[in-house]
């Protein structure tokens, strides 16, 4: 008999293990290598959360009880994954294209973005998901139960409610480490979607290991198995035609609305393709699964004592046999089934919690500003999910505190499929029917649930626990077509079948006949064709019109959602594809409802809704995108793709040349004020020289005094002509490329001091601050130091001379990146008018021409020429604040010193 | 008591070596060196000549003459023009508001002063 | 009055195209039909169990199978996909 201490030790081991895959799996994740993690076979393996503890126990139990007809808890999901074509397909893709986090975002997104349906769906979904994990906890204490009930050394038997305490907060810790890592665009999570393909792994090779070893160590072969089978009590099999049915539907649903399959067949799903895979690799998986099930159950009943709990054969069975080890590894696969449903189910709620019900009160109560004001966003997503996935577990655990080792619990499995059911027509209909609408899908989810809660869910706690027994038998005031358990005088249907029946009749009438009846507003109907549609035009809708919205705020906000680095690549990649050089992009049509569609991958989509039109100001529809969804016929959108593609086309070219044209304009116009310019640089100090020349050549009787005056006045403005000289003659070899660098190896950090060191001497520089990070600063550079100080100490020269702010502050920030290390210098002035922006790096734009603050205008001109010839780049960084600029430097050995 | 030169210019080096060569002529040298208030600076004086530089910090050397120019009080003070630009258009520009002489720098010390005192009829 | 947006003949390959499309939407009717069968069983839906066993599990690999090599075609035909919609097929 293994000791229970060794027991959990094991246990403890396997979940280190979980938490090395999980956190090696981030690591690569996070070094773009993804290929294996992201395999066909990882995601099939992922889908097995739908198999829990109660699949990888209850199965034989039910299987015990009911002979064949457990299986069709796994051929309603394999009806649905052969049929992938239909449905799975369109789902996947409408969850990529619209970037959909949970099942109540899709809801919510496909009815208009209305947030009350996001908050009606997460309701469901937590009300529905809670008991379930209670039951998982429930089944790995009973499970700890057996080993600690046999055993005969070892500890006590523990306190069956301090084991699942620290199950429930064991999950919730790897749950928070793993699924709140970071606020991925796409809301996905390699870590744990890995440690789950291993579990999936687990629990399947630990139910195969058993049934071999019941079919070959104890039957004794297929044959005799068969035979046995035949003899048992189970040998006649009486199919319940409405329990087969009813089943086979509600697994069905359950595999497309349970919010922890949502999560990995749509928002974890890294590849259209791989659902082909999964098409019949999870159906062999469930195949699999249910293999050994029933002659399990069979041996079970003939071989154990009377009495012996059917739902623990998996491990009584081996256990009888005195097969330890084989036991321990069904052990492991029971904790796994269970621990990968509880972590996944955890990861879904949170998310449905923060985005629908936590962001959308702090929007609210952010008066308005909130998606400007100052403050990371981001933190209030990530703490948002932590306390929602702690708050998930701990209602799971007062759950199972509450009701644990009743009747309730144990059938809760095909209540909360019933429950989360509810959802598959207002998802249906929405994917496939243009017509439904917000109001349909509200009254269809309302009265489902209310029918599910009142015929199901209280009458499962047992008479005089919700509802006394006199309501039960009676119904409610003694109206007995109300009795729960037999709405309408249907009597003699089994409970279950009852439930799913009048929930889904009903919940499907409301919402087809209240969709008929209504009329969708706008952005509902515009969604709705998308939903409907996404193969067809798997683009944008238009929600967005030209809007007074500043590219610049905008990308101050969504640096605040999904982070700078994120933020900034996004806008310039935008920039780009509009032909635009920079971070600023056209606040185009497109481009709004693309940058929307990115943030709603991270805050979901009625959010990220909400807080572009906090910006843009307005958050209502056109009239010409109403005229667009009038005239959508399918011959329209063919021609008008065709065509907007080579318009887009066109406008893109047009665009470049009309930059290229205004660049030209201004650069001709900048070459004559070049030449005006450098012959105004040349002559000054030449004027001065000739004048004393000549004083001093023809003028007698000059004192010494005067005359020492005017030579050092011919002197220094002597040097000036040399030094202008050199900085064009620098810059034209720059420009052509014929430096010869001299490399050599340096810190950072001293280059920032020398350069701060050598801009000391500036008049103001006593008055500005500087902020460092010199821990950030500390990396190793190979490259042309002497050049790369010039770079700095042009830019700190620069903020000394033009940042007009009252209390100057400069702040330098460096960062590593892939393979380069970026600096920033960011001052708090008034910064840059954005139509400079472009100019600032040409020679000689000064931008107040006439002041004559130092240099000729071609200190950025050479810094531009500078970074392109040490391999990096020199950027103006809109959206800091004040004057910002970015340098760009790629560090060939990565070394942090 | 010589007559008054109003020094319009903003390089101080220039400042010096014009007024050293006026002042040992027996001219009385005014100087100023802001575009924006160097008109005010006119109307004040009153100089019996200008010398009036292009580029200035606040205000072009073209539009102060223009003003000089427009303005009944000053429109018949006698201006001299420099700068550093050098380029046709500028003299062009100048001739056409009404510029009395325009001298390219760098300038010899003797034409300088041989203009103004052409200016004055002197 | 909206003109046709497919033409009426196809070429072979697009035929064959379309028509494993048509399979994939078949199989799940193909699986409910195999998996409601077991009901009509016997006269009172009686039947043996270790017989009924075999028989959903073959049933359930059959398919399985078929959805095997459909997903491969699929795939297959959707990367040289001619006329390039695995999407707007014509319904």
């Amino acid at each position: 008999m293994i000791p229970f201490n060794i027991l959990v030790m094991i246990c403890l081991v396997y979940v280190a293990g979980l938490f090395i895959v999980a956190f090696v799996a981030e690591r690569r994740a996070s070094a773009g290598k993804v290929s294996w993690l992201r395999s066909p076979l990882v995601y099939t393996l992922s889908l097995s959360v739908y198999c829990t503890a109660w699949t990888f126990y209850g199965a034989v139990g039910y299987a015990a009880r009911s002979g064949l007809e457990y299986m069709a808890i796994y051929t309603g999901p394999t009806i649905v994954f052969i049929g992938w074509w239909w449905a799975l397909r369109k789902l996947v893709r409408i969850g990529r294209t619209q970037r959909i986090t949970s099942i109540a975002d899709l809801i919510s997104s496909r009815y208009g973005k209305s947030n009350a349906l996001g908050v009606i769906v997460t309701l469901m979904a937590v009300v529905g998901t809670t008991p379930y994990i209670a039951l998982q906890l429930q089944s790995v204490t009973l499970s700890f139960a057996v080993f600690a009930r046999e055993g005969t050394s070892g500890w006590a038997l523990p306190d069956l409610n301090a084991t699942a305490l620290w199950i429930a907060a064991g999950l919730a810790l790897f749950t928070v480490l793993f699924g709140t890592r970071n606020l991925d665009a796409n809301e996905r999570h390699h870590g744990v979607v890995t440690a789950i393909a291993l579990e999936a792994i687990v629990k399947l090779v630990a139910l195969l290991a058993v049934g071999i070893f019941v079919v070959w160590g104890v039957a004794g072969g297929v044959g005799e198995m068969l035979t046995r089978i035949a003899e048992s009590e189970l040998g006649e099999t009486q199919f319940r035609a409405g329990r087969w049915v009813g089943l086979t539907f509600l697994s069905a649903a359950a595999i497309m609305t349970l919010p922890r399959m949502f999560q990995v067949l749509v928002v974890e799903n890294a590849d259209e393709d791989h659902l082909a895979t999964a098409s019949w690799a999870f159906p062999l998986y469930l195949c699999l699964m249910s293999l050994f099930v029933l002659p399990i159950a069979v041996i079970g009943l003939t071989t154990l004592p009377d009495g012996s709990n059917p739902d623990l054969f998996v491990l009584t069975i081996p256990l009888s046999q005195g097969r330890e080890g084989l036991a321990a590894l069904s052990f492991l696969g029971g904790f796994s089934s269970a621990t990968s449903m509880v972590i996944v189910a955890a990861i879904a709620l949170s998310t449905m919690v923060s985005n629908h019900i936590v962001m959308p009160l702090w929007l609210y109560f952010g008066d308005g500003k909130t998606a400007t004001m100052s403050g990371d966003v981001r933190k209030v997503v990530l703490t948002a999910r932590r306390l929602s996935i702690a708050g998930v577990l701990v209602l799971g655990y007062l759950y199972y505190r509450l009701t644990g080792g009743t009747e309730a619990l144990a059938a809760i499995g095909l209540i909360s499929f019933t429950g989360v059911a509810q959802v598959l027509p207002a998802l249906l209909g929405g994917i496939f029917w243009r017509g439904a609408n917000l109001r349909g899908a509200a009254s269809g989810l309302i009265i489902g649930f209310a029918v599910w809660a009142y015929t199901l869910f209280l009458p499962s706690f047992g008479p005089g626990a919700v509802f006394s027994a006199d309501l039960l038998a009676n119904g409610p005031w003694g109206i007995s077509i109300l009795r729960p358990q037999a709405l309408f005088g249907v009597t003699g249907m089994d409970p279950v079948v009852h439930a799913v029946f009048w929930s889904m009749v009903l919940n499907s009438a409301a919402f087809f006949g209240v969709s008929l009846f209504g009329f969708p507003s706008p952005l509902e109907r515009l969604q709705g064709a998308q939903f409907v549609n996404v193969f067809e035009h798997s683009r944008a809708a238009h929600s967005w019109a030209h809007g007074a919205a500043e590219a610049e705020d905008l990308l101050m906000m969504a640096q605040r959602i999904i982070g700078p680095e994120e933020a900034q690549a996004l806008f310039q990649k935008a920039a780009e594809r509009q032909g635009k050089m920079g971070y600023l992009p056209d606040t185009t049509p497109e481009f709004l409802e693309h940058l929307e569609r990115e943030l709603s991958g991270s805050v979901g989509g009625a959010t990220a809704h909400a807080m572009v039109s906090q910006i843009v100001g307005r958050s209502s529809v056109s009239v010409e995108d109403l005229m667009a969804v009038a005239d959508e016929t399918a011959q329209m959108l063919e021609y008008q793709q065709k065509l907007e593609s080579q318009s887009e086309e066109l406008s893109r070219t047009a665009r470049q040349l009309q930059e290229a044209n205004e660049k030209l304009t201004e650069l001709s116009v900048q070459k004559d004020a070049f030449l005006s310019q450098i012959s105004h640089e040349l002559r000054t100090p030449m004027t001065s020289i000739r004048a004393f020349s000549e004083i001093l050549m023809d003028v007698d009787g000059l004192s010494t005094e005067e005359q020492a005056k005017y030579s050092s006045i011919i002197h220094d403005e002597a040097i000036r002509l040399t030094r202008l000289l050199d900085d064009l003659l620098d810059l034209s070899v720059l420009e052509r490329g014929q430096v010869t660098l001299n490399e050599q190896t340096g810190n950072l950090r001293d280059l920032v001091d020398r350069a701060i060191a050598a801009t000391a001497s500036l008049g103001e520089a006593g008055r500005m601050r500087i902020e460092r990070d010199r821990l950030a600063e500390n990396v190793m550079l190979h490259t042309d130091t002497d050049r790369l100080s010039q770079v700095f100490i042009n830019l700190i020269a620069n903020a000394y001379k033009y940042c007009d702010a009252d209390e100057p502050v400069l702040t330098i920030r460096a960062r590593r990146q892939t393979g380069e290390v970026v600096l920033d210098f960011v001052d708090n002035g008034s910064g840059i008018p954005k139509k400079s922006q472009t100019i600032i790096f040409e020679k000689f734009s000064r931008l107040s021409d006439q002041s004559s603050a130092g240099g000729a205008g071609l200190g950025l001109a050479i810094c531009r020429e500078i970074m392109a010839n040490l391999g990096g780049s020199i950027d103006y960084l809109p959206g800091q604040g004040g004057a910002a600029f970015r340098v760009t430097l790629p560090v060939a050995e990565a070394q942090a010193a | 008591m010589g007559k008054t030169v109003l020094l319009i210019e903003d390089e101080p080096n220039i400042i010096e070596a014009i007024r050293f060569i006026l002042l040992r002529d027996g001219w009385t040298v005014q100087t100023h060196s802001d575009g924006e208030t160097a008109y005010d600076a006119v109307r004040d004086t009153m100089p019996d000549v200008v010398i009036l530089d292009v580029m200035l910090p606040g205000r072009s050397g073209f539009d102060i003459l223009r003003e000089i120019r427009t303005t009944d009080t000053t429109a018949h003070l006698p201006v001299l023009m420099l700068t550093a630009k050098g380029q046709v258009r500028d003299r062009e520009l100048a001739e056409q508001i009404g510029v009395n002489r325009f001298m390219t720098k760098p300038f010899s010390n003797t034409d300088v002063l041989a203009s103004v005192r052409e200016l004055t009829g002197g | 009055m909206k003109p046709p947006r497919n033409p009426t003949f196809l070429a072979r390959q697009s035929y064959r195209r379309r028509r494993v499309r048509d399979s994939a939407r078949l199989l799940p009717v193909l699986g409910m039909f195999l998996f409601l069968l077991p009901l009509l069983g016997g006269p009172q839906g009686e039947t043996r169990t270790a017989v009924q066993l075999v028989y959903l599990f073959v049933s359930w690999f059959g398919l399985i199978l078929a959805a095997g090599i459909l997903a491969r075609l699929l795939r297959y035909r959707a990367r040289d996909g001619a006329d390039g919609d695995a999407n707007g097929d014509p319904t």
